[in-house]
């Protein structure tokens, strides 16, 4: 078993497979992403009213958002002091494009039991529409709490990669418009390539980046990778990324031993106190 | 706009956006460059990663602050002051004295040794005015600001010119009178010290930010500044401007790669309606629209007193007759002055704001509105929509019904019943305008780049084009004064109309328009090459001078050219003037032609060819050689020497002192806001700019400076998610989610102070009105140290108002009707209010 620092920067994607690299230290937070992906993908708007949480009135990931901004203001330090001299790039404003990770391996599509949620030729995991019966169980299933069931059609959505934009050899929406190219897409491999090597140019300017997506952090439990990963300058947790995710089905056999286990013991218990009582009425 | 164009020549960005790539230091001031203009912002990203420093100066901490290397907070209204320290520093620093870079493009490049007229004297010696101060008139007499020298009348001309200036010089610099030292004077008071005091940035950051910058310059490297409208806004935001330009000159910055000004506009294509200009006071190509003056009653009186003897502004009648056969054709003959009589000559200020007060008084009976929302977007907006309501017709051209057609029926006034639809007497047009997806057509951006985008899809139902209504009222009017013989008559017959239209809705062929546009022989149509093929004899017509040549003799429109590359880009779109990328940029070699250096080399003289080659187009006559000097009596571009860059200047150099052409100074000059928490702490007698345009009237009150009323500071701004007043965003569903609601910022220190918590109901209160949004407590706003005391700013985005989806409380109710002198824009990025939690009627939606 090799050591997280070992896993830094791999991946067990499949070779030819497409993802992007959203490189938060580049992201300005225009949203034109969240916009592009509506707009190409032909996604109603979801209205959830201002809410405060400083320039996000999107939220979250959902049936009808594929692509969502998070904004995180951590602009004073820890004695309070408002900044001047700022890290390279991003910081203290963080913002990251969230999307739909598209699992090396994917708790959704294991958990799928219509067989609706495919992994394509690009390696990309998609839902068809036209199969999905609703029944939710890919929701639970993403450590990401990526697809959800839409109340339009009762079906489950996300983000499916542009795949009919792959398809025509085009890139996704989302990194078409990115005017500062944060989000950038193709094929895994080169991507974290380019990863690595960005997150040590910003390490050699004193930014503490890294992978979320990797072997090593984002892509753990069994997970394998995730082929659309980024690049932070914080603990995932701070920007409501879990930071261990792991495959619910891997829970799948310790559960069923503990649940035996359980029987066993309860069963056993129950034994002895019918031989207690036993003994009693004997007495 | 004049704020360049008064001391480089021209009012457009000196610089492109792609060579904010060449920077090593940018600085991004008086503007949210990340948030409202994204795309551009990928190039100080890139910039950023081959190792500039990005600096921003704002008062609120913006999604642009947060790709920066060093975040300065600001007071609004102040950057002259820390501008001026920059100044100040530069001439006083160490490394600036000696290097001799500095000292070889200062002595050539500008006019620092220019000894000026000793009727001069500046602010430092009068309390806060300039010579010539007329305060009855709140004017000045500029007649003491002129260089000290010779005039000579100039005779034998086809057309008249003003007389040649030939002014005193000081090579030495030494001389108290020349335009170096009186630089140097007059901002020995912006020191380190004021900045703190004024501005609330701590002499320490100051110190460092001015260090950057001067470090960055020089011959190896260069600064560029990046500047909108949170600079131009102002009473003085001329005047902040002109400064900037004051310092760029001073650090040699100005003409070469990853330096200069880059003035990014507030929407698309602005920079080409103020080149083809929507503006009251000017004709295209930047000519002077005449005014209903003596002088300008004939064109050659007009010639006569805006002709100057020097520089390329020489070649003016060649521009305003090629466009005057442009508009009149036939009817413009040299026996009637080519048709100078048919031009409207104006007789007074005609810009946004006084229009409104006209309408509002009764003067003006009608307007059409075009991709504009002044019913939400026009300062102190109660007063603007009482204006529409005055009038007896309205034409509103958008994609949605925005404010300014719904407003007789859907005003917070007539939800609230102060007012009765029945009572506004306006009667109201609302025609459905094609958006640019759905039209030919080009846009000239920021950095005067003109780029055409064809017609993806037909305009739905009766949308129509502008150029489609426009095109149909021209011809409609011209058949009802067919025989009308009247002036306004004669003027309409004389109009040339004749575009060809196609398809089933008769739109008007705008490739025609674009062969007007860029200019063409009269005899046989051929398209002209450029500006320099245009006469002044009415053998050409050219509706556009600095357009010239945009269309090629073959007949290609050059704006729908897309090939880019890694340096000047020339073949991508087409930049006026003569598709010039880098303005001034003679300037990116040595007086003797040769590149400063490897590393900043644009372009240069080659002698072997006889000419200056490099990467762009050079903004100099191609063949003049660097050693060139003018022969006594020499006219246009002539009479400047071979190391001069500012090709449209009389000099053809930089102006670090403006003898005319800024009506507030020759030198910028801090004046506080006219709404102000704080006096003047360089002019106690002098608080505002003493030549501001005021516009005292019972609906558009001023607050005192310092009002105990109005405690706080605000500023308002846009945000990526919406456009300007709304009317592309509000009504779009995916964008009016974005932001889906009014609000303003406050600091977690005022919030603390008032009670208040993100996501309560604020109300925003001047004498001019209250705008009621929601609150965003965040430490991104912060409170400043002014003069000893803390000074708490209020940030309100100007976007939201009351029809579309995503509706809020206007900003711009807030605002008061108020203009810089020059530019006359109105001042929105500082004044003063008050703020209490709670709703504007109790218990009521707003």
């Amino acid at each position: 078993m090799k050591g997280p620092a070992a896993l830094e920067g791999t991946t067990r994607a499949r070779p030819g497979a497409f993802g992007f690299l959203t490189d938060t230290t580049l992201c300005i937070g225009c949203k034109a992403c969240e916009v592009a992906c509506k707009q190409w993908n032909q996604l109603p708007m979801d209205d959830f009213g201002f809410t405060g949480m400083s320039y996000d009135n999107t939220g979250d990931l959902g049936a009808t958002t594929w692509r969502h901004v998070a904004f995180i203001e951590r602009i004073s330090d820890r004695e309070g002091r408002r900044p001047t001299t700022l890290a390279p790039f991003q910081s203290n404003w963080l913002m990251l494009s969230d999307v739909c990770k598209h699992c090396v391996h994917a708790g959704c599509m294991e958990a799928c039991p219509t067989g609706a949620i495919i992994r394509t030729e690009f390696d990309t995991v998609v839902i068809q529409q036209d199969i999905c019966n609703g029944c939710g169980y890919c929701v639970p299933a993403c450590p990401f709490g990526v697809p959800a069931l839409s109340p339009l059609d009762g079906k489950a959505h996300k983000c499916t990669l542009c795949y009919d934009r792959l398809k025509d050899g085009l890139e996704p929406a989302c990194a078409k418009a990115c005017p500062t190219d944060a989000i950038q897409f193709g094929p895994v491999h080169a991507l974290m390539d380019r990863a690595r090597a960005r997150v040590s140019e910003l390490r050699a300017q004193g930014v503490d980046a890294r992978i979320y997506g990797d072997q090593a952090l984002g892509g753990t439990g069994g997970i394998g990778g995730l082929n659309a990963f980024f690049i932070l300058t914080a603990p995932p947790e701070v920007y409501n990324l879990p930071a261990k995710p792991e495959l619910p089905q891997r829970r799948v056999l310790p559960a069923f031993f503990t649940t035996a286990l359980a029987a066993l013991a309860l069963g056993i218990a129950t034994l002895f106190s019918f031989r207690r009582v036993g003994r009693m009425h004997h007495g | 706009m004049p704020g360049l164009g008064a001391r480089l020549g021209r009012g457009g960005a000196t610089t492109t956006l792609a060579s904010l790539a060449d920077s090593d230091c940018i600085v991004i001031m008086g503007s949210n460059m990340a948030e409202n203009h994204p795309v551009g912002f990928r190039f100080v990203v890139k910039a950023r990663q081959r190792g500039a420093t990005v600096i921003h100066v704002d008062p609120r901490f913006s999604r642009t602050s947060a790709l920066a290397d060093l975040y300065v907070p600001i007071r609004p209204g102040s950057d002259l002051v820390f501008l001026g320290a920059l100044v100040n520093y530069v001439v006083n620093h160490e490394r600036w004295q000696t290097d001799p870079f500095f000292r070889e493009y200062v002595l050539h490049y500008t006019n620092a040794s220019v000894i000026v007229s000793t009727d001069f004297r500046d602010t430092e010696d009068l309390a806060g005015v300039f010579s010539g101060y007329r305060a009855e008139q709140r004017r000045y007499d500029t007649a003491s600001w002129h260089y000290a020298g010779q005039l000579h009348p100039v005779e034998g001309e086809r057309w008249p010119c003003r007389p040649l200036v030939e002014p005193e010089r000081d090579p030495t610099l030494q001389h108290p009178n020349c335009a170096f030292q009186l630089v140097k004077r007059h901002f020995a008071r912006y020191t380190p010290e004021l900045v703190e005091e004024v501005c609330g940035v701590p002499r320490e950051l100051f110190l460092r930010v001015a260090e950057t910058i001067l470090a960055n310059s020089g011959r190896e490297r260069t600064t560029a500044f990046c500047y909108a409208v949170a600079w131009t806004q102002h009473t003085i935001g001329t005047q902040i401007i002109s400064c900037c330009a004051l310092l760029q000159l001073l650090l040699g910055n100005i003409g070469r790669p990853g330096g200069g000004i880059l003035a990014l506009r507030g929407h698309a294509t602005i920079q080409g309606s103020t080149d083809i200009p929507t503006l009251f006071d000017l004709l295209p190509g930047y000519l002077k629209m005449p005014r209903a003056v003596p002088e300008h009653a004939t064109l050659a009186g007009y010639f006569a007193s805006e002709r100057p003897a020097t520089g390329l502004w020489y070649e003016m009648p060649k521009f305003l007759i090629s466009l005057l056969k442009a508009w009149y054709g036939d009817a413009a003959t040299p026996e009637n002055d080519f048709g100078y009589s048919f031009l409207p000559k104006i007789g007074g200020d005609y810009s946004f704001q006084s229009i409104l007060t006209m309408m509002e008084d009764g003067i003006i009976k009608g307007l059409f509105v075009m991709g504009m929302n002044p019913a939400v977007g026009g300062q102190n907006a109660r007063l603007a929509r009482r204006a529409l309501a005055n009038l007896d017709w309205l034409v509103v051209r958008d994609v949605h019904e925005i404010e300014t057609a719904s407003f007789w029926y859907d005003a917070p006034e007539v939800r609230n019943g102060e007012v009765r639809p029945q009572d506004i007497r306006t009667e109201v047009f609302f025609l459905p305008a094609a958006i640019a997806a759905e039209k030919d057509g080009t846009f000239t951006n920021t950095h005067r780049l003109v780029q055409w985008h064809d017609k993806a899809i037909d305009p739905p139902a009766d949308a129509r084009s502008e150029a489609h209504f426009v095109y149909h009222l021209g011809r409609r009017l011209k058949e009802l004064y067919a025989d009308d013989d009247s002036p306004a008559g004669q003027q309409i017959r004389a109009l040339t109309w004749d575009y060809p239209t196609t398809g089933p809705h008769q739109e008007p062929d705008l490739m025609a328009v674009a062969r007007e546009i860029s200019g063409y022989r009269v005899a046989d149509a051929r398209p002209v090459a450029g500006f320099h093929e245009l006469a002044d004899d009415g053998s050409t017509a050219c509706g556009c001078w600095i357009y010239a040549g945009i269309v090629t003799p073959e007949g290609e429109h050059r704006a729908k050219r897309r090939r880019g590359d890694e340096r000047a880009s020339l073949d991508w779109g087409f930049a006026w003037p003569a598709n010039r990328r880098i303005l001034y940029n003679r300037a990116s070699a040595d007086p003797q032609g040769r590149p400063w250096s490897e590393r900043k080399k644009w372009i240069w003289w080659d002698p072997d060819q006889g000419r200056w080659v490099g990467y762009d187009v050079p903004d100099f006559p191609a063949t003049k050689p660097p050693d060139y000097q003018p022969p006594p009596g020499a006219k246009g571009l002539d009479a400047h020497p071979g190391t001069a860059p500012f090709i449209m200047m009389l000099d053809g150099r930089g102006w670090l002192f403006v003898p005319h052409g800024l009506v507030d100074g020759p030198l910028p000059t801090h004046y506080e806001p006219w709404e102000s928490p704080i006096p003047n702490l360089l002019y106690p007698t002098q608080p505002r700019s003493p030549v501001a345009p005021v516009f005292l009237r019972p609906d558009n009150p001023y607050h005192e400076i310092a009002d105990p009323r109005y405690p706080y500071v605000i500023t308002t701004y846009r945000l990526t998610e919406h456009h300007t007043a709304g009317g592309m965003s509000r009504w779009v569903p995916w964008l009016a989610e974005l932001q889906p609601a009014g609000f303003v910022e406050i600091s977690p220190e005022l919030a603390r102070e008032l009670g208040i918590a993100t996501g309560d109901w604020v109300v925003v209160e001047t004498a001019r009105g209250s705008a009621e949004a929601r609150a965003l407590v965040t430490e991104r706003v912060q409170p400043l140290t002014i003069a000893g005391r803390a000074v708490h700013v209020i940030g309100m985005p100007w976007h939201f108002g009351f029809g579309g989806l995503a509706t809020g409380g206007i900003a711009n109710e807030l605002a008061a009707l108020i203009e810089d002198p020059n530019s006359l824009i109105h001042e929105a990025k500082s004044f003063t209010c008050t703020i209490r939690k709670g709703r504007l009627r109790e218990g009521k939606a707003p």
